[in-house]
């Protein structure tokens, strides 16, 4: 499936009907903007908000940006419309919120394969992403993470989970911190990404900064961000260390080369490794690689 | 498709664009108040009315207020108003046209 496991450090929320931020998201540098259809569009603007991101995704260069849609809820009577807009533009990616069950992730990949039918694009290979908002939703993750072929992701909405577990923020983050841990399990066991709630005080960027630095040592994907100001410090906080990038080149290097000759388990630097070190190492490369600090081409 | 009410989409804020569509008499009469009328308003007018001719639209009143909106932000909101003054309740034909 095409771009399942790009880098995602950065995904910028951007609503779909401001078009002034929508044709100017990419200059930014997250590595993901999501088009928002959902709570950043008035109820009454719903079917404009689509046109604009119809007509935005055909358009807009967004310079290697993947174009995520976050549609509206299942609940309500905007997300099969919101899919058809999203995949006949030729979306990356459909976002679900209030994603609760595995049938919500099922029901969201038949329609989608439904419309890329409909538009000719059978090999579309729309992608799927859900957000959880809720005690069940977090507690079915494991399912969740494994309904379809097609997801990518998946993603805390600290907002209204907070909300529903009659709680609010809290600097510590104690208040989600077994939503975060439950998530990122799933996600992993699952082998697919897992990505950290937005930070909503534009003003208190240190707090932001520990807050990410927090979900970086979890073992979070990346964080999901409001603001271009954001992106930066995310992109500094998951960017390797010059001896983590150096260390995980050699390594790369090292369990190719031996791969090669047959060898699949062998000592560097007094280190054991084999083939299961292989994707954290080439991970590591991509995140410099987008960081700009490693210029080889091992990744 | 036929103007069957008067109906609005868009804003006014930067590089938006309103576009009001009412019902018309015959013809497509289109008038543009723009931030960059000299620069632009010829182009602006050419979406407006090409938009319209891909929709089937031979009568309407149409006024723009444009604030340096690009070509696929006119284009989006000229068509969101014509589907909404033609009261068209059906699926939309992403790509397409409905008539």
């Amino acid at each position: 499936m095409k771009g399942k496991n790009r880098l995602r450090r950065t995904l910028m929320f951007v609503s779909a009907q401001t078009p002034g931020l929508v044709k100017e998201a990419y200059i930014y540098g997250a590595d993901s903007i999501i088009l928002d259809l959902e709570d950043a569009v008035a109820e009454n603007q719903k079917d404009a908000a689509r046109f604009s991101l119809y007509h935005a995704l055909k358009t807009v260069d967004f310079m290697g940006a993947e174009r995520i849609v976050r549609i509206n809820g299942m609940d309500t009577p905007h997300w099969k419309e919101d899919i058809r807009a999203a995949v006949a533009g030729g979306a990356d990616v459909i976002r679900i919120p209030k994603c609760d069950s595995a049938a919500d992730v099922v029901a969201v990949e038949q329609y989608i394969k439904a419309v890329e039918l409909e538009f000719n694009r059978p090999d579309a290979g729309t992608l799927i992403m859900a957000a959880m908002e809720s005690p069940k939703a977090v507690l079915r993750a494991e399912e969740i993470c494994t309904a379809s072929e097609r997801l990518v992701g998946i993603a805390l909405s600290g907002g209204d989970f907070r909300k529903s577990m009659q709680t609010k923020y809290y600097p510590s983050g104690n208040e989600i911190l077994a939503a975060r841990g439950l998530l990122l399990l799933a996600a992993r066991a699952a082998g697919v990404q897992c990505y950290d709630t937005i930070f909503s005080d534009l003003n208190d960027m240190e707090g932001f900064r520990v807050e990410t630095v927090t979900g970086k040592e979890m073992g979070f994907d990346g964080k999901s961000v409001v603001s271009p100001r954001q992106i930066q410090v995310v992109h500094e906080v998951f960017a390797p260390s010059e001896k983590e990038m150096i260390e995980a080149e050699r390594t790369v290097r090292a369990i190719r080369e031996n791969a090669e000759r047959g060898i699949g388990i062998f000592t560097l630097d007094g280190k054991m490794l084999d083939v299961a070190f292989l994707p954290g190492a080439e991970r590591v490369l991509e995140l410099a690689k987008a960081s700009g600090l490693y210029k080889g081409d091992l990744v | 498709m036929e103007i069957k009410r008067m109906a609005m989409a868009g804003t006014l804020e930067s590089s938006d664009v309103q576009i009001t569509i009412e019902p018309g008499n015959g013809t497509i009469a289109v008038q543009i108040d723009s931030i960059v009328l000299n620069q632009y308003g010829r182009q602006i007018k050419a979406v407006v009315l090409r938009t319209l001719e891909d929709m089937g639209v031979t009568s309407a009143n149409v006024t723009v207020v444009d604030k340096g909106a690009l070509d696929c932000t006119i284009r989006a909101r000229a068509e969101c108003a014509v589907y909404r003054a033609s009261e068209f309740e059906e699926q939309i034909p992403w790509g397409g046209v409905a008539r």
